[in-house]
């Protein structure tokens, strides 16, 4: 099956919420940050701006109707800020007004005293100041310390990894409409309505059902909208309420940018053990995060990456230390990942530090230390259902990694200023959430008279897939076309306490529900169908291709009449199914447990060439072996690896977030963020998922898709420095991301003074 | 009088009041209540709002991807406007059909535009509907979903389906006779013609000499200033008659100012005299945007890196200011006098670039350096213009952006060369001396240290793509 929305998106028939037409006499808000990082708010003046005309109202903490506070986690954060500041962009005010540009045009009439204080916007100074937003926490297994003299090679270093802009292509935006008996309805961009619903409750002072939150679809999401929607969802609910109007509140890309937060920057700190085989014996590892202001989703984030710490390799003796360190950028949140792509990075770059130092090519380190079947991670868990291995194998295989070795050997020897490189990057990622109650999904299956079907599940459509998913598991399940199922918007009134559509868990938490859902319906009509067949059995009667079929032989009976005999004998044609994944338990105390129903495998190879003069380079390409289990819909799994690629390749190389001293971010628009464009991306990307896999906690076999492939991109990385080294062996090159062509240049060039002064000791040979 | 612009919105004439400087992606979302167009960045930079501009030429209309949030509705005028709602029918077209089968959209926010470039290369007779014209067709949009792989074998997919249409004389009919585009194109170049005929204002917006803004392209203009734009007076630039076109006169050539990069790459006099013409533009903006962005708007934006900017400094071009009947000509090299100064009063309008015929002999290169190879802003860019004679340095210019406030001729590396052998030694110092012109700053685009570099390296690039047989990249790194 194809995306279900794609014949509409090809014809730009698809409603993105503010596409909807707008009710009458609907508003439009525009939101007043923080013009500094960090401050006590002296004086707001609104009143300018209220004079402004076609100002409606202008809003500020004091109007907040309930307890001005929230955040997912811990509840840290003010909607609109009442007496302190800790971000440029931070929410402080909200303008209503007739149209945006009025809002907007009077937002600049607000008037700001902020009494500065030290900003901070380096993780390792706010962790010198003690500012954390949890404190450090060490997870371990073995004795680290004591297996250091067991190495024939210790190697430390260190890492600075970028942040990311998501990039979403929509931006964030909400539209909530007053209804009666102080109730609202939100239509909202976000990945999580419940956590906007709860969020609405104690900020509005309203029952969580007086607020009805309905999600059609988001132009990307990339986890920038599982917790971050929330407060703009709230501003147009807030809005609403008290003018009792409609009220949109859309950022416009510069505003998003600015008050959004991002994938989190790390610096890290390795020390990585080996014997002289190559074998790892002990890795130590310090994830000092930027989380931000405040704490949004940050400590899950970072109990990600602890357990991504040791990728798909297996390591006896391991220490992880860990702490989300305060400063005074947006609060950092969900992207793609989790957390994971910044721990699977360190390791990366300790591997590949120690293969430099022992002269054995990384690959040969990577290979010796795979994971296999019943190894444990260092967080207690054994490995279920492993194909680390097999991926690998496979990639080197059908991808002739030996016959690109000679390849790029014999290119770089014949040229000097392009110089090829290779990187081979396994995978090992955990499927569930890792705070345990997460783990859970429903989904409400309507079989109407016509023998058409609606589901609407928890999960959010945010490109992913997960309508088609969710169309193909309830359709297979009935035994039905796909055609004949709707995926409905979701919406709080129909599904309650949902979990965020993140993780990558969306489709086997819904799926499973839907399935159950299915199920309790069908089992209806198959008794239907046995008192219509004269069958005694009913176990004997399956659906297939719509004919209801009695031992595999195909009866008189279709589904639509099946259908209607089932409506008229009075039987139920709705069911709501509720999954929860078994299995499962995590000691946050400890570090300790069983997080994840399983892991997701891959292995790609990656090929760059840099053109070590201009320091620019190309993806030439990136070819994957990729453990899918049982594909649901090649078309839309494919599309996810592929995206999730690209998300990692521009990560790693030109996603150059940047931020100056005071907090202000420097690459503010499109115009200084570069995402990959058509040109970036190698056109020899292949994607091969491996056969025969299988698995039983994922509907239908499946295996979660959507973040793990990002983490292919970390492999441009090393495939870039590989080249680099080429160019220059002797360079003592860094870990830090992003590998921009600046960096290239800077990194391949480094030794050589370039102003006129010190002219004596650039490299330019003075013959 | 109402100010008024007419023109044709897919199928039907319109005619609105809306003010000529309001931009036709706000205009179609909040006036028409066409939501197909999507607006994702307002700056270029996405391509989530293309719709395509038919023109009248001759006695056939050509159309071209523009992106809408930086387009002017007062330069519809007598136009013909497309929106992904004037391409469908009643089934999947063949690009919708081609996207969707490919996995070609997720999200499907960027889609509509990618539509919408997806036909504009259809229709172009020009373009090859392949690897290459598909990059080409999408070198100005963002899709953050797919990873581009699928809408390449779309386009592969297309190519396959369509090979009778795409050989064809006449694209466009012949795509219509193939139901891969509406009936009504057919009628369009008869609409034009009538609205030619009784056009409903001059075209040049409710401003006139004593305008707010002066829009040519549009394309920098509105990403500074585009919320103040639409409540001002403006100047719809493209209205003025004479000011496009690239004729050889003597020896130069008069290159309109309205002239657009594309009409500027695709310029067969231009090609001819600057050889590699279409590699240096493949590194500058994106279709989209060449599309509206003219020479004159890139260089009285006057940014320190504007790219065409430094291909013009490196030809010696020269700029024809005109002031009601009197014109003066002030060499591009001595035009800009500090940042966003510019040798010009308010009133004077750039009419014409003249470009000097390029001696038989001299060569030429353009060097660009940004973050993405495409639709960027260079860190460093850099114009060279090498003429050797027996060996000697006969004509040398050299031009550097970015490293600045303005983009400029290196003077004392240019005196330091010319006359002399062009040898080994001889480049060194002049990259000694470059480094002595330069004075770059830190910003987004690169650390000052970076740029520095940056300066000697498209230096050692230039001069070993300009004279492979003397020097190689080799022979400036012999430490290594």
């Amino acid at each position: 099956m194809k995306h279900i929305d794609s014949h509409l998106h090809v014809r730009g028939e698809s409603q993105y919420l503010d596409d909807v037409p707008p009710p009458t006499e609907m508003l439009h808000a525009a939101v007043f940050g923080s013009p500094v990082a960090h401050g006590n708010i002296e004086s707001l003046n609104l009143e300018k701006a209220r004079a402004v005309e076609g100002v409606v109202a202008v809003f500020s903490a004091k109007d907040v109707p309930g307890k001005n506070v929230f955040g997912p986690i811990i509840q840290d954060e003010e909607l609109l800020a009442s007496s302190k500041v800790n971000f440029i962009g931070q929410p402080v005010a909200l303008v209503v007004a007739e149209t945006p540009e009025i809002a907007r045009k009077a937002r600049g009439e607000i008037e700001i005293e902020v009494s500065p204080l030290p900003v901070v916007v380096d993780p390792r100074k706010a962790y010198q100041n003690g500012d954390f937003i949890k404190e450090p926490g060490t997870t371990s297994m073995g004795d680290v310390d004591a297996a250091w003299k067991d190495c024939d090679h210790v190697v430390e270093g260190s890492c600075e990894i970028g942040g990311q802009e998501h990039v979403y292509l929509e931006t964030h935006r909400a539209r909530a409409l007053p209804k009666e008996d102080r109730c609202l309805q939100i239509f909202a961009s976000t990945q999580s309505p419940a956590a906007l619903q709860e969020a609405a409750h104690v900020l509005l002072g309203l029952a969580i059902h007086k607020i009805e939150v309905d999600v059609k679809r988001l132009g990307g999401g990339f986890g920038g909208k599982e917790d971050q929607a929330t407060q703009w969802g709230v501003m147009a609910g807030m809005c609403a309420l008290i003018l009792q109007k409609p009220v949109e509140l859309v950022l416009n890309r510069l505003e998003d940018i600015q008050m959004s937060g991002k994938r989190h920057p790390y610096s890290c700190d390795f020390k990585i053990g080996l014997d002289s085989e190559g074998k790892i014996l002990a890795y130590d590892v310090s994830h000092y995060q930027n989380s931000g202001a405040f704490a949004d989703l940050s400590t899950s984030v970072l109990e990600r990456t602890v357990v991504h710490s040791t990728n798909g390799y297996y390591i006896p003796n391991v220490r992880v230390m860990a702490v989300p360190c305060r400063t005074n950028l947006p609060s950092n949140t969900a992207f793609r990942g989790f957390g994971g792509p910044q721990a699977m990075f360190v390791i990366e770059s300790a591997i590949n530090k120690a293969a430099e130092v022992m002269g054995m090519p990384a690959h040969e380190i990577q290979a010796k230390n795979l994971l296999t079947e019943g190894q444990s991670f260092f967080y207690g868990q054994k490995v279920k259902n492993c194909t680390m291995t097999e991926t690998w194998n496979e990639a080197c295989e059908t991808f002739d990694f030996e016959g690109l070795r000679e390849r790029v050997e014999s290119f770089n020897k014949e040229n000097f200023e392009h110089k090829k490189g290779f990187a081979l990057m396994p995978i090992c990622f955990g499927i569930s959430f890792t705070t345990f109650h997460l783990n859970q999904g429903n989904s409400l299956v309507h079989v109407y008279q016509d023998g058409s079907v609606g589901v609407t599940t928890g999960g959010i459509e945010m490109g992913q897939g997960i309508s088609t998913n969710m169309a193909s598991i309830a359709a297979r399940t009935f035994g039905i076309s796909e055609e004949r199922v709707k995926v409905e918007s979701t919406n709080t009134t129909r599904i309650a306490n949902m979990s965020p559509s993140a993780a990558s868990a969306t489709t086997d938490l819904n799926g499973n529900a839907t399935i159950l859902a299915v199920e309790q319906i069908l089992d209806g009509l198959k008794e239907i169908a046995a008192v219509d067949l004269g069958i005694e059995d009913k176990g004997k009667i399956q659906i297939v291709d719509e004919v209801v079929c009695c031992d595999g032989a195909k009866t008189e009976l279709t589904w639509k009449d099946l259908v209607m005999k089932s409506y008229l004998n009075r039987k139920r044609l709705s069911a709501h199914g509720h999954y929860a994944t078994p299995g499962i338990h995590f000691d946050k105390a400890t570090g300790q447990g069983n997080p994840f129903a399983y892991h997701v495998f891959g292995t790609c190879l990656t090929e760059v060439t840099v053109d070590c003069l201009r320091g620019i380079y190309t993806i030439d390409s990136a070819k994957i072996v990729h453990d899918i289990g049982r594909p649901i819909n090649p078309t839309v799994d494919r599309g996810q690896v592929e995206g999730a690629l690209a998300q990692g390749l521009g990560w790693m190389t030109l996603e150059d977030l940047q931020f100056n001293d005071e907090g202000r971010c420097l690459s503010h628009a499109l115009s200084t963020y570069k995402a990959p464009d058509v040109y970036f991306m190698p056109d020899d990307l292949v994607v091969n998922f491996l056969e025969n896999s299988d698995n039983k906690f994922g509907p239908l076999g499946t295996k979660a898709v959507g973040e793990p492939p990002l983490m292919y991109g970390i492999g441009v990385f090393f495939a870039l420095r590989n080249a680099m080294r080429a160019f220059s062996p002797q360079s003592q090159l860094d870990f830090n991301s992003p590998l921009t062509p600046e960096r290239v240049l800077m990194e391949l060039h480094k030794d050589i003074q370039l102003i006129p002064q010190s002219r004596e000791k650039g490299v330019l040979v003075e013959s | 009088m109402a100010y008024k612009t007419k023109f044709i919105l897919n199928e039907k004439v319109v005619e609105t009041d809306c003010p000529a400087g309001m931009l036709v992606l706000d205009y179609l979302r909040r006036q028409e209540y066409m939501t197909g167009t999507k607006e994702g960045c307002k700056e270029g930079d996405c391509g989530a709002c293309t719709v395509l501009v038919g023109s009248l030429e001759g006695e056939s209309v050509k159309y071209k991807p523009v992106t809408s949030c930086l387009l002017p509705l007062g330069e519809m005028e007598g136009k013909h406007l497309v929106t992904v709602e004037g391409l469908n029918l009643a089934e999947l077209s063949p690009v919708q059909k081609a996207i969707v089968e490919e996995g070609g959209t997720q999200c499907g926010f960027c889609t509509p535009g990618i539509v919408v470039s997806m036909n504009g290369l259809l229709m172009d007779e020009s373009k090859a509907v392949d690897l290459d014209g598909i990059k080409y067709a999408l070198s100005g949009h963002l899709c953050r979903c797919t990873g581009y792989r699928s809408l390449k074998n779309a386009a592969a997919l297309l190519s396959d389906r369509l090979e009778d249409c795409l050989s064809a004389d006449d694209r466009l009919s012949s795509l219509v006779t193939a139901e891969a585009l509406p009936q009504y194109f057919m009628e369009i170049p008869a609409m034009l013609r009538e609205i030619a005929r009784e056009p409903v204002n001059s075209g040049n917006g409710a401003g006139g000499s004593e305008a707010e803004y002066f829009i040519a392209g549009g394309t920098d203009l509105y990403v500074q200033v585009g919320e103040k734009i639409p409540d001002a007076q403006v100047r719809i630039l493209n209205s003025l008659p004479g000011l496009k076109g690239i004729s050889r006169v003597n020896g130069h050539y008069d290159v309109g100012a309205l002239t657009t990069f594309e009409e500027f790459g695709d310029n067969p006099d231009m090609q001819e005299a600057i050889p590699g013409l279409g590699g240096f533009m493949f590194l500058i903006a994106s279709w989209q945007v060449r599309n509206r962005a003219t020479l004159s708007g890139n260089i009285i934006n006057a940014s320190p890196i504007g790219d065409m900017t430094a291909i013009l400094l490196a030809l010696e071009s020269e700029l024809v200011l005109r002031e009601g009947d009197n014109e003066r000509i002030v060499p591009l090299k001595d035009f800009y006098q500090g940042y966003k100064q510019m040798d010009r009063q308010k009133s004077e309008i750039l009419t014409k670039i003249r470009i000097p015929v390029p001696a038989s002999g001299a060569k030429i290169n353009f060097e660009k350096v940004s973050k993405r190879t495409c639709l960027d802003i260079a860190s460093v860019n850099s114009g060279m213009l090498l003429h050797l004679e027996d060996g000697v340095v006969g004509n040398f210019q050299f031009s550097l952006g970015g490293v600045a406030p303005i983009p400029f001729l290196l003077r004392e590396t240019a005196q330091f060369l010319l006359g002399e052998p062009l040898t080994l030694e001889a480049a060194r110092k002049a990259i000694e001396i470059t480094q002595a012109e330069i004075a770059p700053i830190d910003d987004v685009r690169g650390k000052a240290d970076y740029k520095r570099l940056l300066a000697k390296q498209l230096f050692i690039a230039h001069l070993t793509k300009l004279c492979p047989e003397k020097f190689k990249v080799r022979d400036f790194y012999e430490a290594y």
